[in-house]
């Protein structure tokens, strides 16, 4: 059985503390990483830009709406997301109207930036990738 | 992550709010920073015993707001005067919990907070000093260290810039729509200016977390205005600009110019966040000068070599940055565009109209240097980068054009040795 882990917390607090917090919590999550990785157990492994860099796609219309900012409905769950490598915003906006097509009704995929990105095989670093998130 | 650093970044995070909540209630900015003080000094003894509150932003304004009712009183009864009218809106007090839910609310307070640091009166310098202490919360020590002066000299700053806040009127009414959007202007100009102050200083650490903080300042305006597009640009541009921090000076602390960067230095992260951002704020539209310039790093970012700058591109939105913004320093930004797609020939005759209104500027005079020794002409490209040494505003700088001289000497000695 394959889980997600879904990483939560408060922006303005992870955007307060310092460079040097920032790293040796990025430095503890990699030797929790390492033995998973090491039981060939550890999938891709994603941390995201902050929300100010997210765009959101409302489902719902003929012609989906583009919004800026978060997803920010609780009356809807997270319920899956895919990792597209898109050139710029209008691409990954346009693959997520592709998904609205294939799956219409209600809902909303959330653009979000990817600042670091590991596909869990090895760890070489990446070309940024954009997450869409349903 | 220890007690400490989670609690000091947890109060480091609430603060704007906090601080901007307080004082929408006490109306008088030193009550409202004696009240958050008082409730930070709480939050440590008690945080790590019972651990974090579910929202310590909420915490810590009801904590003040209980403090500083408590501080109005003994001082009204020293004074034998009954004070109430010091805590202005008690109902809006009391709503705490409901507020809450409300960003509205709190997106005023925290603008209004951020406003009231950039009084048109204020020199730049002092707007920045005053929102670093007042928004960000950084210590006298810590600012004076940025400004490189003594921090009795920095205390004194401070304390003058906040009277002259507390004598104007402080706008505690909800703004309508324009005074809103004037506020988002003043404020975005204030927070580059944060910014600049960290770029200018070069290599040197302590002014340049001024940028870091400058960034966070702008993601913290935009989570208010999520949909503005020049607060967008703005941080856009911030981020771009500051990618490239790691790359503009060498070991010995001297410029490293763009196209001699190391790309690969370039803070990849920050790259990829600035380009979303400028790309959400080019679908609004509505162009201003900061997604301009903001578009102008963006493409400089999208290079992965120098050569492939597309430099037609830039000259384009320098124009449009013209037309948005005239300003001597734009054209001489541009100058540099042409004299990559026509040639240093163009890129002089459209700054030499410039000389006058640029006659204090430095990089007018390393520019102009730098077009003549093109053109081949080295004596007066010598005589201008004189001048430009004469005008440096940094070490960095002067060494920099010195490199310049000191090879032209050394040209014109083999040149010399030849003949």
């Amino acid at each position: 059985m394959l889980y997600a882990i879904l990483c939560y917390n408060d922006e303005d607090l992870i955007g307060a503390w310092s460079k040097a917090d920032d790293d040796a919590c990025m430095v503890r999550l990699q030797a929790v990483e390492r033995d998973l990785k090491r039981a060939g157990r550890l999938g891709p492994v994603a941390r995201l830009l902050p929300t100010t860099a997210a765009t959101t796609l409302r489902k719902g219309r003929d012609e989906p709406l583009v919004i800026d900012g978060p997803f920010a409905e609780t009356k809807e769950q997270l319920l899956g997301f895919y990792v597209v490598d898109c050139d710029n915003l209008e691409a990954a906006i346009a693959v997520a109207k592709d998904l609205a097509v294939a799956n219409p009704g209600s809902g909303a995929y959330e653009i979000r930036p990817v600042g670091l990105f590991r596909d869990g095989v090895d760890s070489l670093p990446q070309s940024p990738m954009t997450a869409v998130a349903p | 992550m220890t007690d400490r650093a989670w609690i000091d970044a947890a109060i480091t995070a609430a603060r704007p709010q906090a601080v901007g909540a307080l004082l929408r209630y006490f109306r008088d900015l030193d009550i409202a920073e004696e009240s958050f003080q008082d409730a930070c000094l709480r939050a440590m003894r008690n945080w790590h015993l019972n651990g974090p509150p579910r929202d310590p932003t909420a915490w810590l304004i009801m904590v003040g707001r209980n403090a500083g009712i408590d501080g109005t009183r003994r001082r009204a009864k020293q004074t034998a005067l009954p004070d109430e009218a010091q805590i202005s809106d008690l109902e809006d007090a009391e709503t705490a919990l409901v507020e809450r839910l409300d960003g509205n609310q709190y997106r005023d307070d925290v603008l209004r907070l951020l406003f009231i640091c950039c009084h048109p009166d204020l020199p730049a310098t002092q707007q920045i000093a005053l929102a670093l202490r007042i928004v960000s919360g950084l210590s006298v020590k810590q600012i004076a260290r940025a400004f490189l002066v003594g921090e009795s000299a920095m205390e004194q700053r401070i304390t003058r810039a906040k009277a002259r806040v507390a004598g104007a009127d402080t706008p505690f009414e909800t703004p309508g729509a324009v005074e809103r959007s004037e506020r988002v202007a003043a404020v975005s100009a204030m927070i580059y200016l944060v910014f600049n102050e960290g770029y200018s200083a070069g290599d040197d650490s302590a002014r340049a977390g001024l940028c870091d903080e400058a960034v966070r300042l702008a993601r913290l305006l935009l989570r208010l205005f999520q949909t503005e597009p020049e607060i967008m640009g703005l941080t856009a541009l911030m981020l771009l600009q500051h990618a490239r921090s790691g790359a503009r000076f060498d070991a010995a602390g001297e410029i490293v110019l763009l196209d001699d960067q190391d790309r690969t230095q370039w803070n990849a992260a920050m790259i990829a966040e600035g380009l979303a951002l400028i790309d959400k704020a080019m679908r609004h539209r509505r162009p201003g000068p900061y997604q301009v310039q903001a578009a102008i790093a963006a493409l400089h970012a999208r290079a992965a070599k120098p050569q492939d700058t597309d430099w037609v591109e830039i000259n384009a939105l320098y124009l449009a940055l013209e037309r948005l913004q005239p300003s001597p320093v734009v054209t001489l930004n541009r100058a540099v565009a042409v004299s990559r797609t026509e040639g240093p020939q163009a890129a002089l005759e459209l700054i030499e109209p410039l000389a006058e209104r640029l006659s204090g500027y430095f990089h007018f005079f390393g520019v102009k240097g730098a077009l003549l020794l093109q053109l081949g002409r080295e004596r007066e490209a010598r005589g201008a980068f004189d001048q430009a040494i004469a005008l440096a505003n940094t070490a960095a700088e002067a060494a920099h054009i010195r490199i310049h001289l000191d090879r032209l000497t050394r040209d014109a000695r083999a040149a010399g040795a030849k003949a």
